[in-house]
């Protein structure tokens, strides 16, 4: 069921755009990673969903209903929300005030309160800071701060603005422990924005790439990593092999690439004389010495450029007339005698080859 | 300016031996001006969270002309108060003219731009992300305020004690209002007054150091209070 859904939503403030035409859903339950550049409009784009501002177009409806149709309503709204801001805030009270201060305004009992901040300090890991003074804590620990107080009043939407951004990896993964026990726990929705890529395919049921005030791309990590809509959200979410080149044949949905003088088949819906983009993952590229048979479309030979090991893997670039990257164990690079200047070849399938414009 | 140090000596000595009015007066001044600052800030802590809170046209315009009766001339306020509570006046049948509330209610009109003005200052003083915090944390706009005062408590207390200070060391609109009666509406600032006029240069002096020094107790015990939250 969509516990969030957004219409055409638009917000400019000093008659500048900060976003245009949003339009997305979230379901209950449902992780949604807002992922893209810092300056996309993220945060404004949380502020709008937390109805902390109001957008100058367009619509936000929530479990079904009009978010601007009263402040009353409003009220009700933004108590099944709650949003952790990217930097940490909190109260000048104690670290057990600021967690119970949700509860508090909804004037909740004191006995339930006390069980309940008791059960957020414990699952936060800040149990024994009760009496400190929140003003007094780490980054770190104020975000944990946070957390605890977004999540108290067990709202239905969590909405986190970077929440990790700028932390200590001790506390980004006490943070990421915490959210992901709470998500499967507590069936609650979350909208997190990050610029961390890796973040976002972690924690994610969903992905919405936004850039320059748009969502450019929504779909599942794998969709929006594995087939990037175009060249901006393909190199945001990191793909690498990026290549541009015009489209020179069609025969069916078979198309031959011009790149560089070379030319790549592939599968696509372009019609030829289109300029476009072509993405190969650096995994489904095979290094042989020789030219050999295979089914694959796609063989070039080219010199080794260059050659970095990650751990096991060794991450090859060859110049085939247009930059290549690939990756093999570092025992077949042993074992095959690759080195720089080396001639190799190779070889991809027109399938393993995604074009965009 | 030997007189001076005379002065001083007998403010001790009516200090130390609790010299009967000289402790009425005082308390009196006290009184007044406590009760005058309660009431302004009764009226200007959430008017002046109101303002700060809320956008609307105007509201710069507004902030300057409130900062600007920072400065009204005290016997200003005490003939606005006179023409309201005199009998003549729309509030003549209270019959306040010449009592210690109408004392009380020419303060606190003195004192109502310096205390909603500093308020103001004061919230503007907090985090924008702590109204933002309090917003999403589910708090109705009152909540939400009270959040933000509570956030800026020393600078709200810092105003409250300078609308204290400048309504007991005014004199222009007890005189007028109170009428610097004997054992019922005088204070502090108008005995030293008639005491002047007399030619009683010494105890003038006396009670003006009594009045400072009381300033004195009140801003360090309000501060001393303070550290403790």
């Amino acid at each position: 069921m969509t516990l969030l859904k957004t219409a055409q939503l638009g917000y400019s403030a000093d008659s500048k755009a900060l976003l245009r035409n949003i339009n997305f859903q979230v379901e209950r339950a449902e992780v949604f990673a807002l992922i893209g550049p810092t300056g996309a409009g993220k945060t404004t784009l949380l502020r709008l969903l937390n109805l902390l501002d109001t957008p100058t177009s367009g619509k936000i409806y929530f479990n079904g209903q009009d978010t601007a149709e009263s402040t009353r309503l409003r009220l009700q709204m933004r108590r099944k929300m709650a949003m952790v801001f990217q930097k940490p805030v909190v109260f000048n009270s104690t670290v057990y005030e600021n967690i119970a201060y949700p509860l508090k305004v909804r004037k909740h009992g004191r006995k339930e309160t006390q069980t309940r901040v008791e059960e957020m300090l414990e699952i936060t890991g800040l149990k024994g800071y009760e009496k400190r003074r929140a003003r007094t804590l780490s980054g770190g620990e104020a975000q944990r701060v946070a957390l605890a107080r977004a999540m108290i009043a067990q709202p239905e939407l969590l909405m986190l603005d970077e929440p990790t951004a700028n932390l200590d990896p001790v506390s980004v993964s006490k943070i990421e422990e915490v959210l992901a026990n709470t998500i499967r726990e507590q069936k609650t929705a979350v909208i997190m924005a990050t610029h961390d890529m890796s973040q976002g395919q972690r924690l994610a049921d969903m992905i919405g790439v936004l850039m320059n005030g748009e969502i450019l791309q929504t779909g599942s990590p794998s969709e929006i990593f594995c087939s990037p809509s175009n060249k901006e959200v393909a190199e945001f979410v990191g793909v690498e092999n990026i290549l541009s080149g015009i489209i020179s044949q069609k025969d069916g949905d078979l198309v031959a690439i011009d790149v560089n003088g070379a030319t790549i088949e592939a599968i696509s819906e372009f019609s030829v004389g289109d300029k476009v983009y072509v993405i190969i993952r650096p995994e489904d590229i095979t290094f042989t010495l020789a030219k050999e048979t295979s089914s694959a479309r796609n063989m070039f030979q080219g010199e080794i450029a260059r050659m970095t090991t990650v751990g096991q893997l060794a991450r090859i670039e060859v110049d085939c007339g247009f930059p290549l990257l690939g990756v093999v164990t570092k025992r077949s690079a042993e074992e095959l005698n690759f080195n720089l200047g080396k001639k190799i070849y190779a070889s991809f399938k027109a399938t393993a080859v995604h074009v965009i414009k | 300016m030997s007189e001076l140090w005379e002065a001083f000596l007998q403010a001790i000595q009516l200090i130390v031996t609790l010299d009967s009015e000289v402790v009425e007066i005082a308390l009196r001044s006290l009184a007044i001006s406590a009760t005058a600052v309660v009431l302004a800030s009764l009226i200007c802590i959430p008017i002046g969270g109101m303002i700060h809170f809320r956008n609307f046209h105007g509201k710069r315009v507004l902030i300057n002309v409130i900062q600007t009766f920072y400065s009204i001339p005290t016997v200003c306020v005490g003939l606005f108060v006179f023409i309201f509570i005199s009998r003549a006046g729309p509030l003549g049948g209270l019959n306040l003219l010449f009592t210690p509330a109408a004392v009380a209610i020419g303060q606190m009109v003195l004192i109502t731009p310096i205390l909603m003005g500093l308020t103001i200052s004061a919230l503007s003083g907090v985090d924008k992300a702590i109204k933002d915090s309090a917003l999403s944390s589910g708090a109705t706009e009152f909540q939400a305020i009270w959040t933000i005062i509570k956030e800026a408590r020393f600078a709200v207390v810092a105003a409250l004690i300078m609308g204290f200070g400048r309504a007991i060391s005014e004199v222009g609109a007890a005189m007028i209002l109170g009428g610097n009666i004997r054992g019922y509406t005088r204070v502090l600032t108008t005995a030293i007054s008639l005491e002047t006029q007399k030619g009683e240069l010494v105890l003038a002096l006396a009670l003006g150091i009594i009045l400072i020094a009381l300033a004195l107790i009140i801003n360090t015990v309000v501060n001393v209070a303070l550290q403790r939250y």
